[in-house]
């Protein structure tokens, strides 16, 4: 008797892992956080990014308007890619968007904001790139769209035709 | 004769070590338990992306703030979930993890045990 | 031309693959002398995979880019020597080295086992030519490295900086040695299982291939870990990152055979589990492969991920396990018969207790690196297991098991002898004094720290002085045991007493405390063959005055565009002094990181030590025979 089970044993424990590793397999190994939506947007102090002067978060997201806060830099390849959505996404007239200029050169974003067009109601700077992490992000670009105070979508990465008419449609 | 001529040159070592002593920075501990999510394998502390470097300024500042070294990690969990943190932990995702490892190790005792009290008895 | 070459040799090899396997299995019951016939097979297999190999190395020599494998790792302006070690530098090229090994192996193996039984001779190679066979057909399945790209391009993509190291070129070859040698051990068990073989006579042939793929296993793993520390830029050498762990596991499997051999060399004893053992180390070496290769663990080493490669390893290796249970568990006759006896306090129980700590340091190992596969498949949780669980699970053992394996090997003397007894106690008296000498400024865990430094003095006085001793004679114990305490002692010294300083320079500034003054005199740029260095010239001033220049380096290389932290290392017999610097977006400032590093030289000395009484061991069998 004790002879059966052990290998009946074995097989299964080897066959439990061999299931395992194959459906591993299938999983990517890069991790993204889980996007938790409907959580409340952090609060922070900031600098404007023109004038320098102090604002706060709760200055800038105010009432139920939506918000679309974008996480940006001069030297951030991608972010050239998902500009164009931002500029017409700044045409609509129930969205206002907010920069978060991440780690960036003021000259250098002047000149990126100069020749591609600016898109944003407001700007403010993330010098040290702590800003970003209150917000749970970890790279750029990354957009959050806010209502009331709430963050009801998270985007890592570039914005494309598809998030875009997401938006849209979210805002309608 | 030897035995002494070693123990003067560890002593003499041991000046040596008091010498550059220093506490270790909670900060610097807490980044290296914290895992980076730009190059994934390493850990904030190693890690040279532009993340790292900001999670390492935030670290500081929460701490400055008064906050203790859970109250970061909470916080960092919170914000992007266990993974961040390098110590599992024991909770219930991890009982199997912690205590598989334990249990192998007194299985193993055991089997050792009845092995050479057993083949003793037989004599 | 030469990819055309090598690429029909291996088709060869697998044609002879076939052979041989039809052969092994006609001959099976054959008691004659092993035909001529197979070992030349065996031979022009090896030939075959040889002129593959070479021809894979020609093409990246000659920047071939008609070559898939060449176009995505080699570049014109790479160095010669980063063209050819750019050959085992990716995962085609480094299963063709996999290959190369195994078919060497066997044919040596052949020429080595003369005296040994014909069944058991043919039946090892039938299992090798299975294996060999299963990774021909991995290697022009999926990842052939001879894929023809047309139009052939004018320029290749490069190979990743940070392999573009001495340490590394070297390190492969070196580290695939030791996994390739635990196929030998495996596939000889499985056919001295089969023709009921396992003799003391078997112990002691097979005690050389175990100790061949331990030494070079360990020196793969040194050789990893050192590059780790210069290259990587951090100023660690063991990170606990999965690959590392990936080979630390069939190390800690085949330590632990090594021992049993060594006893079932004398006695037949612990043959069941000797078998068990020769299993598990190549289906740890496999399942290191499947791990690293598959991409399902992230880690910072990875291969470019496929997860059909994938798949086709994870079917092989468990075809390969259900094959060893099934031969296991049917075939084998357990040989314990019960007049062997275990005493309490004798050598076998030592080695018991050694077996015992080391599967539990395996189990650690290997649970903490797939546990977060497991949950996720599960549970969908994702989690981390880094260096805080292994230290927390690890570290405590090392306190008994260390000193088991300072007493253990002489139990068999301590009940006889008054004058040993008193040495124990009076080294283990001083080695407690030392400690807490020692430790007496550190206010975070002092007894801890204590009790773990005591343990590995207590291992280095025994040993040093049973070095001295002339009636324990066994000399390359002692040595391992020895280097192995410098080992654990220089890494907990490095481990405790490591200072480093962070900070934010710009040129000609100087960052100051009450120990250090850093001063930062000039930049400099220097055009390379393949890169472009920025070199920054630093001096350090201690408190007694001395100076020290530092000069790390940022390298910028052409192809692919990355920038690497090339560290400044002072290194002495005492300390490495350790200088990088990186550049930070968007600032005028460099990130400099300085470290002083105690004891560091000593752990690579201790391990290479390791190696040598590993030599010694498989040298002085030879002598005595």
């Amino acid at each position: 008797m004790k002879t059966k089970i052990f290998p009946i044993f074995l097989i299964i424990t080897f066959s439990i892992i061999f299931y395992v590793f194959y459906k591993g397999l299938q999983n990517s190994n890069i991790y993204t956080p889980e996007i938790k939506s409907e959580i409340k947007i952090p609060s922070f102090e900031a600098k404007e990014f023109f004038s320098k002067d102090n604002v706060n978060s709760d200055q800038i997201f105010i009432g139920s308007e939506y918000y679309l806060l974008n996480i940006w830099a001069s030297w951030c390849i991608p972010c050239k890619e998902e500009h164009k959505y931002l500029m017409d996404l700044s045409k609509k007239e129930n969205i206002k968007i907010i920069g978060q200029n991440y780690k960036d050169n003021f000259v250098n974003a002047k000149n990126f904001l100069i020749k591609l067009d600016n898109p944003y109601d407001l700007i403010f700077s993330d010098n040290d790139g702590t800003i970003a992490i209150e917000w749970g992000a970890y790279g750029v670009p990354e957009s959050f769209l806010i209502k009331n105070n709430q963050i009801i979508k998270k985007i890592i990465g570039p914005l494309n035709e598809k998030l875009f008419s997401e938006i849209k449609e979210l805002t309608q | 004769m030897n035995i002494l001529k070693l123990l003067i040159t560890v002593i003499f070592l041991i000046n040596f070590f008091s010498s550059d002593l220093k506490a270790k920075n909670l900060g610097t501990e807490i980044t290296k338990n914290l895992r980076c999510l730009i190059c994934q394998g390493q850990s904030v502390y190693d890690s040279d992306s532009e993340f790292a470097n900001s999670l390492k300024i935030l670290v500081e500042k929460k701490l400055d703030d008064g906050l203790s070294e859970e109250q970061v990690y909470d916080y960092l969990k919170n914000k992007y979930g266990d993974w961040i943190l390098y110590d599992p932990g024991f909770n219930k995702n991890t009982y199997f993890l912690w205590l598989l490892p334990i249990l192998m190790f007194v299985f193993g005792g055991a089997i050792i045990l009845r092995k050479v009290i057993l083949k003793k008895k037989k004599l | 031309m030469s990819s055309l070459i090598g690429y029909y040799s291996l088709i060869f090899g697998v044609g002879i693959s076939i052979l041989v396997i039809f052969f092994s299995i006609k001959n099976l019951n054959y008691t004659q002398n092993l035909d001529i016939k197979v070992i030349s097979l065996v031979f022009l297999q090896l030939l075959f995979v040889i002129i593959s190999f070479s021809g894979l190395i020609l093409s990246f020599v000659n920047s071939d880019f008609s070559n898939e494998t060449v176009f995505n790792h080699s570049h014109t302006t790479k160095p010669l020597f980063y063209k050819i070690s750019g050959t085992w530098g990716n995962h085609e090229g480094s299963l063709l080295l996999w290959l190369l090994v195994l078919t060497l192996f066997i044919f040596v193996f052949l020429l080595k086992s003369k005296n040994q039984p014909n069944q058991y001779r043919i039946l090892t190679l039938l299992f090798q030519q299975i294996i060999i066979l299963g990774f021909f057909i991995f290697l022009i399945q999926t990842s052939n490295p001879f894929n023809h790209i047309f139009p052939v391009p004018k320029e290749g993509l490069g190979l990743n900086p940070i392999l573009q190291d001495p340490a590394l070129a070297i390190h492969p070859p070196i580290l695939y040695l030791g996994y390739v040698g635990t196929s030998i051990i495996f596939s000889s068990a499985l056919a001295a299982v089969c023709s009921n073989n396992i003799t003391k006579m078997w112990a002691s042939h097979i005690k050389k291939w175990v100790l061949v793929s331990w030494i070079f296993l360990t020196l793969g793993i040194l050789l990893g870990s050192i590059w780790a520390y210069y290259e990587l830029g951090w100023g660690g050498f063991w990170f606990w990152d999965p690959v590392e762990n990936v080979s630390l596991m069939p190390w800690f499997a085949l330590t632990t055979l090594l021992h049993c051999v060594l006893v079932l060399e004398k006695k037949l004893i612990l043959t069941s589990w000797v078998v068990v053992l020769s299993i598990a180390t190549f289906t740890l070496s496999m399942c290191g492969t499947f791990l690293v290769r598959s991409g399902i663990l992230n880690s910072v080493h990875t291969f470019a991920n496929d997860p059909e490669r994938g798949l086709y390893i994870l079917i092989f290796l468990f075809i390969l396990i259900f094959l060893s249970l099934f031969i296991f568990l049917f075939f084998h006759k357990s040989k314990n018969n019960n007049t062997k006896t275990f005493y309490l306090l004798s050598k076998e129980t030592s080695i018991l207790v050694n077996n015992w700590f080391m599967m539990y340091f395996l189990s650690v190992v290997l649970i903490g690196t797939i546990y977060p596969t497991f949950l996720e498949v599960i549970s969908s949780q994702k989690i981390s297991v880094g260096p805080p669980f292994f230290n927390k699970l690890i570290l405590p053992f090392l306190i008994p098991f260390m000193m088991a394996m300072a007493i253990g090997p002489k139990l068999k003397w301590i009940k006889s002898d008054v004058e040993d007894k008193i040495y124990l106690i009076l080294f283990f008296i001083i080695s407690l004094i030392l400690s807490m000498l020692i430790i007496r400024n550190l206010d975070i865990n002092f007894l801890y720290n204590t009790v773990l430094i005591t343990a590995a003095f207590y291992l280095f006085f025994i040993t040093l002085r049973d070095f001295f001793h002339a009636k324990y004679r066994n000399l390359s114990q002692i040595i391992a045991h020895f280097s192995f305490s410098i080992l654990i002692l220089s890494i907990l010294f490095n481990n405790i007493f490591s200072s480093e300083i962070i900070t934010n320079l710009k040129i000609n500034e100087t960052y100051q405390d009450q120990n250090l003054k850093i001063n930062f005199e000039s930049i400099e740029q220097e055009n390379k063959q393949n890169f472009k260095a920025i070199k920054g010239k630093f001096t350090v001033e201690d408190q007694s005055g001395s100076i020290e220049v530092m000069q790390p380096e940022l390298r910028i290389y052409n192809q692919p565009n990355i920038v690497t932290s090339e560290a400044d290392i002072k290194t002495n017999m005492f300390t490495d002094k350790f200088m990088t610097m990186n550049y930070v977006q968007n600032q005028d400032y460099f990130n400099i990181r300085y470290q002083v590093k105690p004891f560091m030289i000593w752990i690579w000395i201790s391990t290479i030590l390791l190696c040598c009484s590993g030599g010694l061991s498989f040298i002085k069998k030879k002598y005595e025979n």
